[in-house]
């Protein structure tokens, strides 16, 4: 953090705040369905992010991750909706949101953090689907969760009066809900990754790379593996659970629908395509993952047109199958993720030359 | 609530027997992820889809050939026949094009992979046969039985003597025979496997061949079963027979085949009284929390599955 304020950062600094700034206006041209897509993007950089934490640092294998965004999601819909008649503000829902997502965690981790790999990763996702069939069936006798109709009207986030669904003009530009969701997205992007990045070097976050390496001799140096293991799942679940809080915001609308094993799995693929453990990595693959299916989806049509003259093709399942080839082919060739953190290549540099020797 | 607890003990031999059938397809299910894991510790997330496979193939089989005028059980057989085939060919290719060139890269990779190739798979089923469900055609005459209170068809006798069949071969395959005991030796350290002349690629194609042939059979089961397919029923009928590799300990023979009949006769058991003991407050359609609410708790307990030996961490 030393050379934080020289010269050449400052600039570096500058030219990224700018383009973050005018990113959304690029985006925009294409449509504002783009600026909603570039949100998800950054929500699933929340997420990403999270998941890094218990898969990347602390290698744990978790396959129910969206429980978490779900339970916050879920929260934030409880709480700021007319389902129950409450409106509760928003520095009021997000630490419950996270709280809970973070007590959940706890809950599933406690019992559970002492199965091996691919052991923890089965429960995981046990627990995922449980959470999910819940929230599916939680409508009778008392109707909790409004089962699969989900809920909806869900208040947005507002600070005060100022509520980011609406339309509001800032120095003569006008911005709609979403470009105001980016810059909230963004802001808290911001913080979520110096979050993780000082995380990353910290004692814990130290404890927990220990132990992805090798548990035993963690251990065996004095860390407590058990409450570092559950600090991770707890760590972890708290971002899903703040993801999930804006997600409901930002949509208006939550149902089970949206936490369904698939989502777990895309977010497991983010972390692992990007190159797990590595911040800036994660985040690559977060959006990366977001975008691909989405242009996809407006390139598939047109390109068999082209092609054949029609649609031959169902395109929601090209689109898919495209999807599903280009993780394997990304695995293929880069198996250690697009971006790997430099000690992560290094080791695998050694290891593959200790095999040809 | 109106039923009382008598008529729900009368229903006890239906549901034992319900669960069986479903336990069986588990468990036939199961035996490929098992094999597998236990060769080379990999997640096959795609074998669902391979069951999914051998369903579509064997329905579209059937059905052309008894359009063409053959009597509809030796179709069902050719059907049987060619789902198998075409399912070792897929479980081969699989390995052979996305997890071989993968071995010795991070652990987490080649389940990467896994789940693109499920993706795959499913979408290319979808593009082929469509998005509607398919009904699968009577192989055999609906015929029913009755013993001590429960009704049972043909079908399901079937089903439970194939598996049992099924499985009890794999058995002896794994246990008499050479190829077997290359099987466990390459499940028990590849490196020194190989140096013993264990030609290790060999025997992890063999697994994903044999898993796959059993995984085109569960799917001809399911599909006689329930009578309909769709190119979805993969995901998460894999997804219950990988829950009951694991509750029978993953890598074990035995521990896949305990489990997935485990596994079939609590979620029928479980879906049929979940409401009378908990009065209705929960009703059956919670039958899915079951599997692995059931995991869960085993593995608190036996944090290596039912029959899962002891290993170290090997991570």
């Amino acid at each position: 953090m030393k050379n934080l304020l020289s010269p050449r950062s400052t600039l570096g600094i500058v030219l990224i705040a700018a383009a973050l700034i005018a990113l959304p206006f690029v985006v925009g041209m294409a449509g504002q369905a783009w600026v909603r897509i570039l949100n998800f993007a950054i929500l699933y950089i929340f997420l990403a992010l999270g998941l890094n934490i218990v898969v990347g640092f602390a290698g744990l294998l978790d396959l129910g991750y969206i429980a978490f965004y779900a339970v916050g999601a879920y929260t934030w819909a409880l709480l700021a909706s007319p389902h129950f008649g409450l409106h509760w503000p928003i520095w009021a829902i997000l630490p419950v949101g996270a709280l809970l997502a973070c007590f959940f965690g706890v809950l599933l981790g406690s019992p559970t953090l002492k199965l091996r790999g691919d052991y923890l990763a089965i429960v995981t996702l046990g627990f995922g689907e449980i959470v999910r069939i819940f929230m599916n069936n939680l409508n009778a006798p008392i109707n909790i969760t409004n089962g699969p109709q989900g809920i909806t009207l869900i208040d947005p986030v507002k600070f005060g009066d100022f509520s980011f669904a609406t339309r509001s003009e800032f120095f003569g530009v006008t911005l709609t809900g979403p470009y105001k969701y980016y810059y909230l997205l963004v802001a808290l992007a911001i913080l979520i990754v110096i979050v993780n990045l000082r995380l990353q070097d910290s004692r814990i976050g130290r404890a927990w790379q220990a132990i992805r390496e090798d548990e035993i001799a963690a251990k065996a140096v004095g860390i407590n593996t058990r409450n570092v293991k559950l600090l991770a799942f707890a760590m972890g679940a708290s971002f899903g659970g703040i993801a999930g809080g804006i997600f409901a915001a930002m949509q208006g609308f939550v149902s089970p629908e949206s936490f369904s094993l698939i989502e777990s799995i895309m977010v497991l693929a983010m972390v692992v395509l990007g190159g797990m453990g590595h911040i800036p990595g994660v985040i690559l693959g977060a959006i990366l993952l977001t975008f691909l299916p989405e242009m996809a989806r407006y390139a598939v049509t047109p390109a068999q047109v082209a092609l054949f003259g029609k649609v031959l093709i169902d395109p929601e399942s090209l689109r898919m199958l495209l999807f599903g080839l280009a993780l394997v082919l990304v695995m293929r060739f880069k198996p250690s993720g697009l971006w790997p953190s430099p000690e992560r290549s290094r080791e695998l540099a050694e290891k593959t030359a200790g095999v040809a020797k | 609530m109106d039923i009382s607890l008598h008529q729900l003990l009368q229903q006890f031999p239906q549901q034992v027997v319900n669960g069986l059938v479903q336990g069986s397809i588990y468990a036939l299910v199961a035996l490929g992820y098992t094999m597998v894991y236990g060769i080379m510790g990999l997640i096959n997330f795609a074998h669902g889809e391979v069951v999914m496979i051998g369903t579509l193939v064997a329905i579209t089989v059937t059905g052309l050939l008894a359009a063409a005028g053959m009597p509809v059980g030796i179709a069902g057989l050719c059907g049987l026949v060619i789902s198998i085939l075409s399912c070792m060919a897929i479980g081969w290719s699989l390995e052979r094009v996305a997890y071989r060139p993968l071995r010795g890269s991070p652990r987490l990779t080649p389940l990467i992979t896994a789940i693109g190739m499920s993706i795959v798979l499913q979408n290319l089923a979808m593009i082929l046969w469509g998005r509607n469900y398919m009904t699968f055609p009577p192989l055999l005459p609906k015929v029913n039985f009755e013993f001590a209170g429960a009704y049972f068809t043909l079908v399901q006798v079937v089903i439970v003597l194939l598996s049992a069949l099924m499985m009890s071969g794999l058995v002896l395959l794994v246990y008499r025979t050479k190829l077997g005991m290359a099987m466990r030796a390459t499940a028990q350290n590849p490196e020194v496997a190989s140096l013993m002349g264990v030609n290790i690629n060999r025997v992890i194609s063999a697994a994903f061949v044999i898993g796959s042939a059993l995984a085109a059979v569960a799917g001809v089961m399911v599909g006689s079963y329930y009578e309909v397919a769709h190119y979805q029923m993969g995901f998460v009928l894999g997804l219950k027979a990988f829950t009951a590799a694991v509750l029978g300990g993953i890598g074990n023979l035995v521990g896949a085949m305990v489990g997935g009949i485990l596994l079939g006769l609590i979620e029928a058991l479980g879906a049929g009284y979940i409401g009378y003991f908990t009065g209705d407050f929960l009703g059956s359609h919670y039958q899915d929390i079951f599997a692995f609410a059931v995991l869960i708790v085993v593995l608190m307990f036996k944090p290596s599955g039912l029959f899962g030996e002891k290993t170290g961490d090997r991570a």
